[in-house]
């Protein structure tokens, strides 16, 4: 282990470090904003729809099954990318996240209290206007939590990639392998623990800042 | 067409005999899923019964288990690979760890969600700690204690692919060298074959989860799912991951 500060003196190094981690975080959030969106989505189509609620819990169900080394393999072949193209790894993180999303997105809108949208509807909010100034906000505890799940779950999933040739900090792990040298592998884990708890700070604060009615107290 | 390419893959009857076929891929694949989960419920079972039923310890248990799973799997496989110097150990290990948080969270879970005022009905009849954990706690933990299981059996499964990177012999191989070589049919053949192997394991565990969850409990779900309605079906339900309460929940690193 004494040879990180070795290892972290080479400027170069640092450069090369700073490059995978700014790839790090967009290949790991990008999925992350659009699924955010995509899971809104499906998910009042969801709440509206009970048949579509049981397709798209079943076809979630099994895509979070599937591994993500065999996911990054099959995307190229059902949409003709080419096999090294960093798109895969998005679209992958994109499909796992929503899938993890769309769930909890019904059931948050599912759990909004009748009153409470009779209430907006009585004092004339249209279906849309209501959707998001009334039950989309009620929802974002929920949302909250699924996001920061699947945020762990992607900043840790990227390095995969390394092994098709996009990995952001996975980069390190493979070599380090290869060059039976431990200190990159140490610096590529300690950098990912360090950037999901980061990315997860930032989360929770910015679920506080959407829900101020939670740490007033009051109930909806 | 990849796809063409992959089945004649899957088909040609050169991979499905010797040392380097498939069905002995898959076997290996097995073998260190089985291990690990095995090894994992050992340590996670013990530990999630005894946190769960004296409450003591929950928050560092779910804080330590979030924390593991960011871990990366790559990172951590390298790692133990070159600590251990090779072999199969330092993969078991990694594999090991992995399984741990989500079986650990079930259980934990599980023995959580019992509902107070069966527990404290058990207490009211009589029964000591004993008999309150393994006659009422443990069965009613089923759901998700099995639900944890599935979880990790799901994170295994994936890591083994992702481990064949440092020489083991799993269904990630083909995949890796189709890579190295460009034999995208190979390439893409493999990761057919791990993601059955992924789902197959999923329904096997999802069929032995029916077989050992107590009739009375599917019945009791099946009851307040009919009688409320919606409302309160979530929290019946919400026996893996995607649940709205994942923190601590199930492992959600596939």
């Amino acid at each position: 282990m004494g040879d990180i500060p070795k290892y972290l003196s080479d400027a170069g190094t640092r450069a090369a470090l700073l490059d995978m981690l700014l790839d790090h975080v967009y290949l790991s959030l990008v999925p992350l904003v659009v699924s955010v969106v995509l899971a809104i989505v499906l998910g009042l189509l969801c709440h509206r729809f009970r048949q579509v609620n049981a397709t798209l819990i079943a076809l979630s169900n099994v895509v979070y099954t599937i591994p993500s080394l065999a996911l990054f393999a099959i995307i190229p072949a059902v949409i003709g990318t080419q096999v090294l193209d960093p798109f895969n790894v998005i679209l992958a993180l994109t499909v796992y996240t929503t899938a993890l999303l769309v769930r909890p997105v019904a059931e948050a809108l599912a759990a909004v209290p009748a009153h409470v949208t009779a209430a907006a509807t009585a004092m004339g909010f249209r279906p849309l206007r209501r959707f998001l100034t009334v039950e989309l906000p009620l929802s974002v505890p929920v949302l909250a939590a699924g996001v920061r799940v699947g945020s762990v779950s992607n900043i840790s999933l990227v390095s995969v990639g390394a092994l098709i040739g996009t990995g952001g900090l996975g980069t390190l792990f493979t070599d380090g392998f290869r060059q039976r040298y431990l200190a990159p592998i140490i610096v590529g884990i300690v950098l990912t623990l360090v950037l999901a708890l980061v990315v997860d700070l930032l989360l929770v604060l910015l679920r506080n800042r959407l829900t101020p009615w939670v740490r007033a107290g009051g109930a909806p | 067409m990849i796809f063409a390419d992959a089945v004649a893959w899957l088909l040609d009857p050169v991979n499905w005999s010797g040392g380097k076929s498939i069905p002995v891929r898959v076997g290996i694949h097995l073998l260190y899923c089985l291990g690990a989960v095995l090894g994992a419920a050992l340590i996670a079972v013990p530990l999630g019964l005894y946190v769960g039923h004296t409450g003591r310890g929950g928050v560092v248990l779910v804080g330590g288990s979030n924390a593991l799973r960011a871990l990366p799997t790559l990172g951590l496989v390298t790692f133990l690979y070159l600590v251990a110097g090779g072999g199969t150990a330092g993969v078991l290990i990694g594999l090991i760890v992995l399984a741990v948080p989500p079986i650990l969270a079930g259980t934990y879970a599980g023995i959580q969600d019992v509902d107070r005022g069966v527990v404290d009905a058990a207490s009211g009849m009589g029964m000591t700690g004993a008999q309150r954990l393994w006659r009422v706690e443990v069965p009613n933990a089923l759901p998700l204690l099995v639900g944890g299981l599935r979880n990790a059996m799901l994170q295994v499964v994936a890591t083994a692919s992702v481990a064949a990177y440092v020489g083991i012999e799993t269904l990630g191989r083909p995949l890796l060298d189709g890579l190295r070589v460009l034999d995208y049919g190979q390439f893409v053949g493999g990761a057919i074959l791990i993601a059955l192997l992924a789902v197959v394991l999923d329904v096997v565990l999802a069929g032995v989860g029916r077989l050992v969850v107590p009739a009375g409990l599917r019945l009791a779900a099946k009851a307040r799912r009919a009688g409320s309605g919606k409302a309160r079906s979530s929290g019946a339900q919400s026996r893996r991951r995607g649940e709205p309460a994942p923190v601590e929940s199930g492992g959600s690193t596939a």
